[in-house]
């Protein structure tokens, strides 16, 4: 018994260490945020002197903080919403209906999760560049759900199958329409597997870079991993103030993940067992 | 299911009210692009002209014979490699130890996923600013009688990559962790509990037991982390921009200087088809060694 708990306190005691290693660099960036420059330069890894907000007051109107947050909500919402809305619309037909047809679309949405973006950016450019859909939030909108597209309909068409028929054919024959059953019934009934789907999308679109980098090319229309990079090059040695741009940009998903933290760890499980 | 014969219209009703918009959205985005991009490498389109002209395998034979891309090509699969596998023997045993009945287990999974809220340009950001300063700091005043962290890692061709699997094990691992957690949890206390009394050791159970059932779990992280390695873009520029000299340079990378900065969109086009070729053979190839595992464990 005593060996047993000298045993778990070792490990404690190692994962506390691996954990402050794993962290550190987050609490760097924090701590160095409140610095000026001269500070920084003198030693990187004392406290701050004072709590000095200069720096976020700076980075917030350099950064243009609220246009880059307020395009990121919007791409980030918007797309969300529309893949989850069509992708369950789409897996339940494509369960429901064993149609021949059917059976195709699935498989060429499955067989197309393996191309690599690198493999679609540069004709998919070309293609929307030509009818003059890039530059703009909405095209780029348009864009993540096609991307987002497969995932979603391979998520939600392994968990419509578990779902058993009765109850779509008791409420269709009460008279309640296809449409009905599915607002009504079926799509009720996915919210752990819609969690999951919002959960992944929303971690990649807040965040994606590449996608919007070449779609969107006006500083008034960037999201905020855009306008963070050209803050970072504009002022790659102005250490304080960029590492309160980069407090800033991180933060709104961090309070987002301490209030879902439970959910969004169960939608990643969840998906990852598909 | 209500069986009937319906008639084509009927289905095809059904199908576009339910499946339409997304279908449509599909085919444009992703279907189109990519045919239209196989045909793109059969061209010396320059990305701007109107005009280009099919010119064969031409693009091809070019790429093969470009130096470049063959060291960009080495330098991912190293790359990917080195990252999958730390990435997974570091989440595997994180996972292993908070699931062993520690106090504070949420807070520590949660705070080792945490990395992962951080998109790819912002942690490069940081990690820059870690292994060039921060770290360079520490070796100079802590440690000076080691060379090894006197000089800047990002600027040394060698070590340089090191930092970009570094960085990236440091993100991923604490994803990973939360997939092999759930496989964790997945094995059967009974089991467990009867090796136990027949006196199997902890690192028996381990073996014989606990990493035969997560199989699955293993498939899906290898996938995930192949998956990811291979197309990995951001982390890459804001860490290293593919330096010192390109020797960080990874295919993502590669492609997107051919195609948008050299303007050589037929070979751009031509190399991320290459990629795709690889991506597709090893995931079929990890499907096929996964579904036979399972079936011998």
């Amino acid at each position: 018994m005593r060996k047993k708990r000298i045993n778990i306190y070792l490990k404690l005691l190692a994962i506390s260490i691996v954990f402050i290693l794993y962290i550190s660099p987050l609490l760097l960036v924090l701590l160095n945020s409140f610095k000026t420059t001269k500070e920084f330069l003198l030693s990187p890894l004392s406290l701050p002197e004072k709590l000095n907000f200069q720096n976020y007051i700076e980075a917030f109107t350099k950064m243009n903080f609220i246009s880059g947050f307020t395009n990121t909500v919007i791409v980030t919402v918007l797309s969300t919403l529309f893949i989850v809305l069509f992708s369950s619309m789409t897996a339940y037909i494509l369960v429901r209906r064993s149609w021949r047809f059917n059976r195709y679309i699935f498989f060429i949405m499955v067989g197309s999760m393996l191309i690599p973006f690198q493999a679609i950016m540069i004709p998919m450019l070309r293609i929307f560049g030509a009818i003059k859909m890039t530059n703009s939030i909405w095209a780029l909108i348009y864009l993540y759900i096609g991307f987002g597209a497969s995932l979603a309909v391979f998520i939600y068409h392994g968990f419509i199958k578990s779902i058993p028929i009765e109850l779509e054919e008791a409420a269709m024959i009460d008279g309640a329409s296809r449409i009905q059953v599915f607002f009504h019934i079926v799509f009720p009934l996915l919210k752990p597997t819609t969690i999951t789907i919002v959960v992944l999308d929303m971690l990649w679109i807040w965040n994606d870079f590449l996608l919007p980098n070449l779609v969107l090319l006006r500083p008034s229309q960037m999201t905020l991993p855009l306008s963070t990079y050209r803050f970072y090059l504009t002022y790659t040695v102005d250490y304080g103030l960029l590492m309160a741009g980069l407090v800033m940009t991180v933060a709104p998903l961090i309070l987002i993940y301490l209030f879902l933290q439970r959910y969004i760890i169960k939608g990643i499980i969840q998906g990852s067992i598909k | 299911m209500i069986h009937r014969e319906e008639r084509f219209f009927d289905k095809l009703k059904a199908y576009l009210v339910f499946g339409g918009p997304l279908t449509f959205i599909f085919f444009t985005v992703i279907i189109c692009s990519f045919i239209f991009g196989i045909y793109l490498t059969f061209t010396n389109w320059d990305g701007i002209s109107r005009a280009y002209n099919f010119i064969g395998i031409k693009n091809y034979i070019t790429l093969f014979h470009t130096k470049a891309f063959w060291t960009s090509f080495t330098v991912t699969l190293k790359y990917v490699f080195a990252m999958a596998i730390l990435t997974n023997v570091i989440a595997f045993f994180l996972a292993y130890i908070l699931t062993s009945g520690l106090k504070g287990e949420n807070f520590f999974r949660a705070g080792f996923f945490s990395s992962n809220l951080i998109g790819g340009i912002v942690l490069g950001i940081i990690w820059n600013f870690i292994f060039s300063v921060v770290l360079v700091y520490i070796g100079k005043n802590f440690f000076s009688f080691i060379p090894f962290l006197s000089k800047s890692w990002l600027g040394d061709p060698e070590k340089a990559l090191w930092a970009l699997v570094f960085t990236t094990v440091w993100q991923y691992s604490g994803y990973m962790m939360i997939i092999y957690i759930a496989g964790f949890l997945s094995v059967p206390k009974e089991l467990l509990e009867a090796a136990s009394i027949d006196g199997a050791s902890n690192f028996v159970k381990l073996k014989n037991i606990i990493i035969p059932f997560m199989v699955p779990s293993f498939v899906v992280c290898f996938f995930l982390s192949f998956g990811r390695g291979f197309i990995v873009y951001d982390i890459n520029l804001s860490l290293t921009t593919g330096g010192p000299y390109h020797s960080t340079e990874l295919i993502s990378m590669y492609v997107y200087e051919k195609a948008f900065l050299a303007q050589q969109y037929g070979i751009g086009q031509a190399s991320a088809f290459f990629l795709f070729i690889i991506v597709f053979i090893v995931a079929i190839s990890q499907v096929y060694f996964g579904k036979k595992l399972e079936i011998e464990a």
